[in-house]
């Protein structure tokens, strides 16, 4: 019998080929999957390889995903795009996705997250796939070379602490009011190296896309990444999108050895709304009502899966936006654009006056249409608002809900959902 | 492998927008670090000479995974970063591109424009005062790849093909 070890541990030690790992300890994985997006991905990594004359170890390992700069604005962003594509074919990359959607939303649909994977994402939300109970972290370009040329990364094996989440969440709070909640109250260094494991009842009934909210956002509490323990609900979306439950799949022990925990009031939350310029300045949406906003953005990885965009509906059915204010909804894959057609959210939405665009990083990363001008405030869905991330410095993004945007975009200012749930 | 220069003093949380702006993600490398930092300093890039020194507080360069925000730094002379924390990718990023940068718990002390030596693998980091602040030196290994000039080169020089 080995010493009772948490998931992140045995994953990562089956990874580096041992019978147990401690956190703190510094240890060479193989990688099960490997990233790239258009932004970090080929335009970074082709000339590396040719300067080092080497090639990809596993193309079967590698996904290529463009989101970033879709669809093409100018020339600049229709060359990148055009390189990605070249690559992924010269490479024989066969998981390519082109403008399918965010990288984060598109691999699990297409049932690439397989519990107990140890996996590596050119993106700083590659933490999202800790949700399927895998290991992945985000890596940067230079590292992502490494990778791509040996199949292995060092990394340090985290020590764990978990967020437990009691009861269930109230009416009109969602996951993403979990993670803005903590950003606050969470001190970030405490959270360098660490893992975030997700637990307690509120979790257990999430469904997939909550849970890919809180693993997500780990990367704004400053975690190396999150971990959400697979169960039936992790089964049941393999099994939807035909990917099945793969071998690898881990439990952590219930006696090892975690860093601490912290116990979160589900049942007490109240919708969270974070101040520019940093998720740390959240709190309820109760102190800022009456805030004006230029525009309501609903996109992101974080922001606009199937799940995201009913919670909008919510409030939005039988409602129509304000009239100085503009709400823009990318959902984050084709195939959610498709299901939301299906099911009448889009319906919802666009009739309320959701403007439609494109699903991929868009304004999330500043790159593509819904950018803002000096003096403007927005409230977004997204996870993110650093100065000058959606165009102009001068600009103000605040974060909250799927559900406190849409009340932000019906009222014209910063609302509580609460009162206009549906 | 030593720096010296004088330091630019920043506050915690100096994310990669404010390193990298996504806005000049498309063009060259030279352009977006014109605009390194200009959000919080717009004379950073301006008063910034080669072999100065970066402190600053919590958490420098949380955010995004890019490299660039590594990058516009080298791209401005700077030789090496000294901060309370980092961001464990922005870290990694640094170390990658041949960015020395070290955790020193007293950053915050350091006065901007001081004239500062820093020696990464004896982790000091000595004002010309002479008050020695003390900092996580960088492991040898590691040492090596940053002299070369980061992984690229280092696996240039050392790969046995
Ligand atoms: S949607 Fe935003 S947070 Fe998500 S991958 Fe794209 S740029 Fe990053």
């Amino acid at each position: 019998m080995t010493a009772p070890a948490t998931l992140t541990e045995k994953i990562m030690a089956r990874a580096a080929g041992k019978d147990r790992v401690r956190a703190g300890e510094i240890v060479t994985v193989d990688v099960d999957l490997a990233m790239i997006h258009d932004s970090g991905g080929p335009r970074r990594v082709k000339p590396m390889l040719e300067q080092l004359r080497a090639t990809v170890w596993d193309p079967e390992k590698v996904v290529v995903v463009s989101d970033h700069f879709v669809p093409a604005v100018d020339v600049e962003s229709a060359q990148i795009l055009d390189l990605t594509r070249k690559w992924a074919r010269e490479t024989q990359v066969r998981r390519f996705f082109d403008m399918k959607g965010i990288c984060h939303v598109v691999l699990p649909e297409n049932g690439l997250i397989q519990p107990g994977m140890m996996a590596v994402g050119g993106d700083s939300h590659s933490c999202t796939g800790g949700a399927w109970g895998a290991v992945m972290v985000g890596i940067g370009a230079t590292d992502m070379l490494g990778v791509l040329v040996t199949g292995e990364i060092w990394l340090r094996v985290p020590s764990t602490v978990r967020y437990s989440c009691t009861g269930s969440l109230p009416p009109g709070v969602s996951a993403k009011d979990i993670m803005l909640h903590l950003c606050a109250t969470v001190d970030p260094v405490s959270m360098n190296y660490r893992v975030a494991e997700y637990a307690g009842p509120a979790v257990e009934a999430m469904e997939m896309s909550e849970r890919m909210t809180l693993c997500n956002m780990s990367a704004e509490l400053g975690a190396k990444t999150g971990i959400i323990a697979p169960d039936a609900t992790t089964h049941e979306w393999l099994e939807r999108v035909g990917a099945g439950v793969g071998e690898r799949e881990l439990q952590g022990d219930p006696d090892a050895e975690i860093e601490r925990e912290v116990v979160i009031d589900t049942p007490n939350l109240a919708p969270q709304v974070a101040a520019p310029h940093s998720p740390a300045n959240t709190h309820a949406v109760t102190d800022s009502i009456g805030t004006r906003v230029t525009q309501a953005y609903i996109g992101a990885c974080t922001g606009a899966k199937l799940n995201d965009l009913h919670m909008a509906a919510r409030v939005l059915k039988g409602r129509k936006v304000a009239e100085d204010t503009r709400l823009l909804l990318a959902p984050a894959s084709t195939k959610i654009t498709a299901e939301a057609t299906r099911d009448g959210t889009l319906e919802i939405l666009t009739e309320a006056g959701a403007i439609l665009l494109p699903s991929g990083c868009g304004a999330c990363a500043g790159m593509g249409a819904g950018i803002l001008a000096d003096g403007e405030v927005c409230i977004a869905s997204t996870s993110r608002n650093f100065q000058g991330r959606m165009g102009s410095a001068n600009a103000e993004v605040w974060l909250a809900s799927p559900y406190t945007v849409a009340a932000a975009a019906v009222a014209g200012e910063i609302a509580d959902p609460r009162d206009m749930l549906t | 492998m030593k720096i010296d220069g004088k330091t630019h003093a920043f506050g915690d949380k100096i994310d990669t927008d404010l390193l990298s702006p996504g806005a000049y993600m498309k063009g060259p490398i030279n352009e977006m670090a014109k605009h390194c930092l200009e959000a919080v300093d717009p004379d950073f890039t301006n008063r910034a000479e080669p072999g100065d020194i970066v402190t600053a507080g919590f958490e420098f360069g949380t955010g995004s995974s890019r490299e660039q925000a590594a990058s516009c730094l080298i791209l401005n002379g700077i030789g090496c970063v000294l901060a309370r924390s980092f961001a464990r990718i922005f870290y990694r990023n640094a170390l990658n591109l041949g960015l020395p940068v070290m955790v020193c718990p007293t950053a915050h002390e350091i006065a901007p424009g001081t004239r500062l030596t820093v020696d990464p693998l004896a982790g000091t980091a000595t004002e010309e005062g002479g008050r020695v602040h003390d900092c996580e030196p960088i492991p040898e290994r590691l040492m090596d790849m940053v002299a070369a000039g980061g992984l690229i080169p280092y696996l240039e020089k050392t790969r046995i093909t």
